[in-house]
């Protein structure tokens, strides 16, 4: 058997990590934010945005183990989820 | 860069699969076998079996009425009453009525008020039937696989709905390293080890790709509000009841005016919505029967048409006017709605509804050959210490004991709760929880076996047990039913669910025991060849499965 290395184990929970607690975040950040700006019908708009965002999360969690080290993959999460937040509170949303 | 992502993505599906996958499979099953929740709740009343067996005669519109004279015998001043025509699922008439909720009441009990507060009609005479058996039914099946069990429902919705996002990941990361999808589908290499789970498992993965891949997706999405507030929050603050009527329609069902008014005459409304619809109406709900201010909703049934949304035509219940019609919805809103019902299979003909039953099937078998590849690749590398007497790490023994417990057991415990329907007494209290609670008594004594010894006589003894009881329940039924398969393949057409669920776990059970006996014949085989080396020792854990 191979030697699992705590590094290797370290990266591990950190791409874990990551993908399941930051896609979350990042997925309902890009999910308010879609239904601020989707042009409809309050009920409409929250519809779309919640059924992307389920679109959305699954593809943050891949992209987080498919991506060479765990480094750029926290830092990619939490950038964007910095991103968005931001935006999210200069638009004005209550979340 | 191409295999390095093939490999991470390996790594995702083998990981996202295994983590979740003997929950998954709880899910799996159980939601396939909701597919014919009503089938199953009528099956499990033998008490109607006998009303059904003749081919109905009344029209809905009489149906209506003799269940609206029931219900103003036995519950005149209920807030609402709900009637439920005879169709192809659901031979019987059921009527039921809610009383003004009194202000102490637990939630508890005002769901044992409400399991009492409704009535069979003979679908012939109209006349209430004998009492049926107090049980859950199919609906038992139908919540254990979203609100599981012995937990608040709302633990359980949001273990089910991690447990399929995981279940989302594992098939999309699944699809991304499968190098050959197309051409592995046509690939199987039977009686080769490892190589021939992968294709059993590539093969039940492949076959119902679109399903798995629809089914997790559309799972998710039925409770998806709660489980992503976010964008509801963005728009409606706290006001999240507001986004829930605006979305799902509105419930209101108004104020009794507090006047005495006779009730109108029920069947000409159907009649008005039959015409207008093309097909008579399923469901009649009358909301404050026997007051100035009585409204009667009449439903359209939902199996004409992809979308859950059931249209509805509210006629004033003293004048009998129309008053309105459920508005068409926005498209964002079907699209819901659509996604909900694909979820669901309401529309399904018999035809699709079996496909759907298949493709459930299939999904049972992607998990489980899943699981069982994990064991069988893992033992691999444990084969030099085991063949220098070791034993296998503590992860296969765990992941085999689960397996076991899953696999073999889950049936055990289904065909347990079908036994205990028909076994525990008829006037027993709290009876429909006893036969839950047997469901979860076989499955937790085949789980704690399992870990006890995971071998494969452990395999062949418990897929012996689900076999032998599976295929039992047609036997069991001749003794303790009037409407075993003698009687209910003969019958009329409302007896023809019952003849199909008997034939159905009949199927299962032959399946396992071929299961059962397809293990014994390897393990023969295997200590033929191996006789002249005669391996003593070696425990059969040892051995692939």
């Amino acid at each position: 058997m191979t030697t699992i290395t705590w590094r290797y184990r370290g990266g591990v929970t950190a791409r874990a990590v990551a993908a399941i607690g930051g896609g979350y975040v990042l997925a309902a950040l890009a999910g308010a934010l879609i239904a601020l700006a989707l042009p409809l019908p309050r009920a409409d708009a929250v519809t779309i945005a919640t059924l992307l965002a389920f679109v959305i999360y699954p593809c943050v969690i891949l992209w987080v183990f498919a991506t060479r080290s765990a480094l750029r993959a926290c830092v990619g999460v939490a950038g964007t989820c910095a991103v968005l937040g931001m935006v999210l509170w200069l638009v004005g949303g209550t979340a | 860069m191409k295999d390095g992502l093939r490999q991470s993505m390996a790594w995702v599906h083998t990981w996202a699969g295994l983590l979740v996958c003997w929950l998954l499979l709880l899910v799996f099953m159980g939601g396939t076998a909701a597919y014919y929740r009503h089938e199953i709740t009528f099956w499990m009343k033998p008490e109607l079996h006998a009303a059904a067996a003749a081919p109905a005669t009344l029209s809905p519109g009489q149906s209506a009425q003799l269940a609206v004279r029931t219900l103003q015998e036995r519950a005149p001043n209920a807030t609402r009453w709900t009637i439920d025509l005879p169709d192809e699922r659901n031979p019987v008439i059921q009527a039921a009525w809610q009383n003004p909720p009194k202000k102490d009441m637990t939630r508890q009990e005002r769901r044992n008020a409400l399991r009492d507060q409704n009535v069979t009609l003979d679908p012939t005479s109209g006349l209430p039937t004998a009492k049926p058996r107090d049980t859950r039914g199919g609906d038992f099946l139908y919540r254990l696989h979203f609100d599981l069990h012995y937990m608040p429902a709302i633990w359980g919705r949001w273990i089910v709905g991690i447990g399929a996002m995981f279940m989302l990941v594992a098939i999309i990361s699944g699809v991304i390293t499968h190098k050959r999808i197309f051409k592995d589908f046509f690939t199987f290499r039977p009686k080769k080890g490892q190589r021939s789970w992968l294709d059993a498992h590539n093969a039940t993965a492949v076959l119902a790709l679109p399903f798995h891949l629809m089914i997790t997706y559309t799972g998710i999405v039925t409770l998806m509000f709660i489980y992503m507030p976010a964008p509801t929050k963005a728009l409606y603050g706290d006001e999240q009841n507001t986004m829930f009527s605006d979305v799902f329609g509105n419930f209101e069902r108004g104020q009794p005016a507090d006047i005495a008014a006779p009730l109108a005459d029920i069947a000409p409304m159907l009649q008005q919505a039959g015409r207008a619809w093309g097909v008579t109406p399923s469901r009649v709900a009358i909301s404050h029967p026997n007051d100035a201010a009585a409204r009667v909703e009449l439903y359209r049934p939902s199996g004409q048409q992809l979308s859950n949304l059931e249209p509805a035509m509210t006629f004033d219940g003293v004048s009998g006017a129309l008053l309105s019609e459920t508005p068409p919805v926005s498209t964002a809103l079907a699209t819901r709605a659509a996604i909900y019902g694909m979820h669901v299979a309401h529309f399904a003909d018999p035809l699709l509804r079996a496909l759907f039953f298949v493709c459930g099937l299939a999904g049972s078998a992607m998990v489980a050959t899943g699981a069982l590849l994990w064991g069988v690749r893992e033992r691999q590398s444990y084969a030099k210490v085991v063949a220098n007497g070791g034993r296998v790490g503590f992860g296969v023994r765990l992941v085999d004991a689960l397996n076991i417990g899953a696999i073999a057991g889950l049936p055990i415990a289904f065909a347990a709760f079908f036994w205990a329907n028909r076994l525990l007494p008829v006037d027993m209290a709290q009876r429909a929880s006893a036969e839950a609670n047997w469901f979860f008594i076989a499955w937790g004594a085949a789980a704690l076996l399992a870990q006890i010894r995971p071998t494969r006589a452990m395999w062949r003894f418990q897929l012996t047990v689900g076999a032998v009881l599976l295929a039992g329940i047609p036997v069991l039924n001749v003794f303790t039913t009037n409407s075993h398969l003698g009687v209910s393949l003969f019958g009329g057409p409302g007896l023809r669910p019952v003849a199909a669920f008997d034939i159905v776990v009949l199927i299962l059970g032959a399946l396992l025991g071929w299961a059962a006996w397809w293990l014994g014949h390897k393990a023969k085989q295997k200590a033929a060849s191996k006789q002249p080396a005669a391996s003593a020792g070696t425990t059969s854990t040892m051995e692939p499965v």
